[in-house]
């Protein structure tokens, strides 16, 4: 047995074999030549070879998906052999060009004539690209890029994961995500709690692990045992059982004495809004809007918006929906709003401040929000992102009013937004805890990079204490405005135990882990949540907040959480 | 040389499935089979087979393309192509 410890940051304790993701294709040098002694002839009959296995494999996994998956397979596998690209890189290759060269050109110049093209074209530019470095990978004899295809569920080890690579997760064959790199925020710890899949990210040495180790996963804990003995087993075994108490939520947050915390659902979409609705969420507590938005050359029309926000809305007919306005830029970066080119994106021009330097898109979107909320019976609130100050928080508000929405609000993820929430919350309805973003400004701490993992958590002190003063803050405004949470800090039941304690209103989270939270929150009172509040607040670091706090929480290990 | 002119039936135009299904028609039509809007030279035809070509190519819903081939089978090989592209391939 061989232990590695990372950071848990979604729970769950699991036994399976290991499959690496491959590193991804390198780019062959500038001017690579043929081999000595390699004819150009014999050049371009092994690029064939290696574009006609591509197309071979690509139509193969065509033929086992559905919907969607299949036709962009399809297309996709067409593009491995397509003539357009394979006799533009042979021309090439009888220049003299190494096959892997020559293959690289020939997909960077097609992708580009795609993207100019704009629109749908520029959408399959990517596909060409992908397509690519599956025959350089097959030309160098090493494992295509992607994840791998296995018959068999696996445990997926990678150095981390891209927002890309989530569209080709079948939540079906991946037992668990382990990365190596990471950190609690990062998209491998976000994608692992919406599918539900025990996670560890920042576990240094498992990318040595070789393809078929049997390895044990906890989740919760954060480590991963190479080959486990029986105890190891005995507690996947329990918490196969305990899994399926957690999979339910009553659809009432409340503590042990009755003080109601409403659980809410964080979603991207439509599809997201029914299956939280199913999970029992009592509204939605964050809309990321910007999932309308992405993989978009151009601005959505207000009717295309519209569209979208109602397929949300009309899923919590009556509940409190809360819809955050576009947030890009930083890692979200949209080809219409943001610069790219910017030296330090996560304080550059991104959330609210788009509208500084691309006016319109944001009125666009709240005639839009309001034009769905015409349609339908939720509840709808409207929040800013990246808030910075009382005076922005204003304008915010007389936006909001002058397209017809009622409760406009912000999001505090700024500390200045924190240290400042009294007067913020004079101009606007009500403020929500962005803790991804909080922490990682808090901490001066980049969210998607390993090595600050530890700096990196929302039960940093000083978080909490920022998390505290923007309930302070609504008390001294003294009309009871709420503060919810909607980071992934609520998803993790014994934070939300504290949250509560501090005086959080709402928690929201991926739906996955409403059941989770509600068990934990139903074990304590309001005065045993305010005590660990306290005790959080006094700890000394990160670690030893949470440690402290879990030790008063039993119900935490007895669920495996 | 034996052509064809074909009308695009499909919604989408000859992009994303059609275009994908046609490509492979193509492909295995035995003959080389080139396409090319109505009216542009024939020395500027792209390969029928190819989906990338038909993707640049552009053609819309209605638009009028020209195939044209050569050899034995050229004519049969055509007519079937014709029937694809006058037909709503999104409605299938």
């Amino acid at each position: 047995m061989q232990n590695f410890p990372g950071v848990g940051v979604s729970p769950g304790r699991i036994i399976g074999n290991v499959r690496q993701m491959p590193k991804p294709i390198s780019e062959p040098p500038a001017g690579e030549q043929l081999s000595a002694g390699v004819t150009p002839e014999d050049a371009t009959a092994a690029l064939k070879a290696a574009s006609q296995a591509v197309h071979d494999e690509l139509k193969g996994r065509a033929a086992h998906a559905t919907g969607d998956g299949k036709a962009v397979l399809e297309a996709t596998a067409l593009m491995a052999k397509d003539t357009m690209l394979i006799k533009g890189a042979a021309k090439l290759v009888a220049r003299g060009l190494s096959t892997e060269r020559a293959i690289w050109e020939s997909g960077s110049s097609v992708s580009e004539m795609l993207h100019n093209l704009g629109g749908y074209m520029a959408e399959r530019a990517t596909d060409v690209l992908d397509v690519r470095a599956r025959i350089v990978a097959e030309l160098r004899g090493v494992a295509a890029p992607g994840i791998p295809s296995s018959s068999t569920p696996f445990v997926l080890v990678a150095e981390d994961l891209a927002p890309a690579d989530t569209a080709t997760l079948d939540p079906n064959k991946v037992l668990a995500l382990v990365t190596a790199g990471g950190g609690p925020q990062s998209h491998t710890a976000i994608i692992a709690r919406s599918l539900g899949l025990p996670a560890v990210v920042a576990a240094v040495g498992v990318d040595e692990l070789p393809d078929g180790t049997e390895v044990y996963v906890d989740g919760a804990a954060g480590t991963i045992t190479s080959d486990p003995d029986d105890s190891l087993r005995a507690a996947a075994d329990a918490w196969a059982a305990t899994a399926s108490l957690l999979a339910e939520f009553s659809g009432t947050g409340t503590t042990a004495d009755g003080h109601l915390v409403p659980l809410l659902a964080n979603v991207g979409g439509g599809k997201d809004a029914v299956a939280a609705a199913k999970l029992g969420a009592q509204g939605v507590g964050l809309f990321r809007t910007e999932f309308c938005f992405l993989e978009r050359d151009s601005e959505p029309t207000v009717e295309e918006q519209a569209a979208a926000y109602k397929s949300v809305f009309d899923a919590f007919p009556g509940k409190k929906v809360v819809l955050r306005t576009l947030d890009a830029g930083a890692d979200k970066p949209l080809p219409f709003l943001t610069d790219s080119t910017e030296p330090n994106p996560a304080l550059g021009v991104r959330g609210y401040r788009t509208d500084f330097t691309t006016p319109g898109v944001l009125d666009r979107q709240l005639e839009a929000i309001a034009l769905a909320e015409k349609q339908s019976e939720a509840d709808v609130w409207v929040m800013a992102p990246m808030i910075s100050t009382a005076e922005e928080a204003a304008r915010f508000a007389s936006m909001c009013a002058d397209a017809g929405i009622k409760t406009p609000g912000v999001m505090v993820e700024v500390p200045s937004a924190a240290l400042t929430a009294e007067a913020i919350l004079r101009e606007v309805g009500f403020a929500s805890l962005g803790t991804n973003d909080l922490t990682q400004y808090a901490m001066a701490a980049d969210r998607q990079l390993g090595p600050l993992a530890a700096l990196n958590t929302p039960w940093q002190p000083a978080v909490l204490r920022l998390v505290g003063l923007t309930v302070e803050g609504s008390r001294a405004e003294g009309h009871n405005k709420p503060v919810g949470v909607c980071g992934e800090a609520a998803a993790d039941p014994a934070l939300a135990v504290v949250l509560t304690g501090l005086g959080v209103t709402t928690l929201s989270m991926t739906a996955r882990s409403l059941a989770a939270v509600a068990a934990v929150l139903k074990t304590v009172t309001l005065a045993e949540a305010q005590q660990l509040a306290k005790l959080a607040l006094s700890a000394p670091s990160a670690t030893e907040a949470r440690a402290w706090v879990r030790e008063k929480l039993p119900v935490l290990n007895e669920l495996g959480l | 040389m034996p052509e064809r002119t074909a009308t695009i039936a499909s919604r989408s135009g000859l992009h994303a499935r059609p275009a994908a299904l046609f490509a492979e028609a193509a492909g295995n039509a035995g003959v080389e089979v080139t396409i090319s809007m109505q009216g542009e030279p024939a020395d500027e035809a792209l390969d029928a087979a190819s989906i990338l070509s038909l993707m640049t190519l552009g053609a819309a819903k209605g638009d009028v393309v020209v195939l044209r081939a050569d050899g034995d089978g050229a004519d049969q090989a055509l007519d079937a192509l014709v029937t694809l592209l006058e037909t709503d391939l999104d409605a299938e």
